[in-house]
């Protein structure tokens, strides 16, 4: 069986890290497995977790009063799930729900949170790694928000 | 031998021009199938009951509704099966939403098959990317039934589809029967869902990292709007394709289909005449430009 080190070593998010860091990242690090329809995080709740998905897929949602649950993105294998742990007041934005079967692994944020104060060069390590993930969403969501194959005649 | 992608890419085909490319052929509906709320196909045959010409994926015929007018429209049948000739469009301008009110039976004038094709033929031998969004799926529609005709000339076939939602997306039965062979990767996206959408949400382009295919061995062919192909460039470059694999159709603008009136200029190039499908290291200094 694979440890934790070393799947947390092959997920691309991880890609290229140190050694030594993977070492401080792997103790604050556990599996989860969550099964379809199960929620991961609920808007509003603390946000002291992210997750690197292994398999599966998961849905970020929004519920709208009278429209129900709005799927904004979906997150699968390979991508991060979650970076309100990053931030104060450290409350999820929004609903995370499994779409199918799908496997993780989970990071104590608080663990993180107080690693990287102790080590700097650690914490800008994981906030490159999270501001070019934000970035990547920012321009996907733009080019949502643009309806390019909407009517424009 | 497999061609190589730096060979000339038109293909020629056996076509039944008319004598002056400016008069139209005379067809009949033989069949108008919706494909979503605002997106139809017409079946065609020639009206005089005489052959139909052949065409090449990504060829386009301009469409004549007698009394409103002309458009381009992609073919967007099989074009190993000639004996039927389908075009699929959205009803959005003028003639595409006279074209939408035809029925079977109606008359309706066709001048073509226009423009070079797909580079299907030269792509043997490596891995196929296709990368369709909206509408644009109706053009590369030929292309991947030639493809999966010829199935095992080739490596990888993936196809990645983006659609605004799951209701508009098109050809579903077709892409449900690509997506349960095992020799096809195909996946499909929409901007937006509800509830009772289970696949992916999101733009095409967040597919195209972890697609299954090799880049150094990788022709790409993408059709979609403009600022979904920039984006998409972008995605397949960051994979390591190069520009000279990687195809867009480029359909705007075009009024004779033969280079005559200029309309559809692109930098040096008609894109009626030297396209509609350009690889992007041909056109790279133009694509983007707000004004060509």
């Amino acid at each position: 069986m694979r440890t934790i080190k070393e799947l947390i070593s092959e997920h691309p998010f991880f890609k290229g890290l140190d050694e030594q860091y993977l070492d401080v990242i792997a103790a604050c690090a556990h599996n989860v497995r969550f099964l379809a329809g199960e929620y991961v995080i609920r808007e509003g709740g603390e946000a002291n977790e992210f997750y690197l998905i292994r398999h599966g897929k998961i849905s970020l949602e929004a519920f709208l009063p009278g429209q129900g649950a709005i799927t904004i993105q979906t997150i699968q294998e390979g991508d991060v799930l979650g970076w309100s742990w990053l931030f104060a007041p450290y409350r999820w934005h929004f609903d995370a729900r499994a779409v199918e079967l799908t496997r993780a692994i989970a990071f104590d944020g608080r663990c993180l949170r107080e690693k990287s104060e102790e080590d700097k060069a650690l914490g800008y390590e994981l906030m490159k790694r999270f501001s070019y993930i934000m970035v990547q969403r920012l321009q996907a969501t733009r080019l949502q928000l643009l309806d390019v194959y909407g009517v424009k005649a | 031998m497999i061609p190589t992608p730096t060979m000339d890419m038109k293909q020629t085909v056996d076509v039944k021009q008319t004598v002056d490319p400016m008069v139209p052929h005379w067809y009949r509906v033989t069949r108008r199938h919706k494909e979503n709320a605002d997106t139809f196909t017409l079946e065609l045959a020639p009206a005089d009951g005489s052959g139909l010409a052949g065409f090449a994926p990504g060829q386009f015929n301009m469409l004549y509704v007698p009394g409103v007018g002309e458009a381009p429209i992609s073919i967007s049948g099989n074009p190993e099966e000639p004996e039927q000739i389908l075009h699929t469009t959205r009803a959005v301008g003028t003639v595409t939403k006279a074209m939408a009110r035809l029925g079977k039976g109606d008359v309706i004038g066709v001048r073509g098959p226009f423009g070079n094709s797909w580079p299907v033929a030269a792509a043997a031998g490596y891995d196929v990317v296709i990368v369709a969004g909206g509408i644009g799926l109706a053009p590369l529609r030929p292309a991947i039934y030639q493809i999966l005709d010829h199935r095992e000339q080739y490596g990888k076939v993936v196809l990645l589809y983006g659609a605004r939602t799951q209701e508009e997306i098109l050809f579903r039965k077709e892409i449900a029967e690509w997506r349960s062979r095992f020799d096809v990767s195909v996946g499909v996206t929409v901007d937006r869902a509800t509830g009772n959408w289970h696949g992916n949400v999101g733009v095409v382009t967040t597919l195209i990292p972890r697609a299954p295919f090799d880049p150094s061995e990788t022709i790409a062919m993408v059709c979609g709007p403009e600022i979904m192909m920039r984006f998409t460039v972008k995605e397949l470059r960051q994979r390591g394709i190069t520009d000279d694999r990687i195809y867009l159709s480029m359909e705007r603008n075009m009024k004779c289909a033969v280079g005559f009136c200029g309309h559809c200029q692109f930098g040096p190039k008609f894109i009626c005449r030297d396209g509609p499908i350009f690889s992007f290291d041909q056109i790279r200094p133009f694509f983007g430009m707000r004004e060509v």
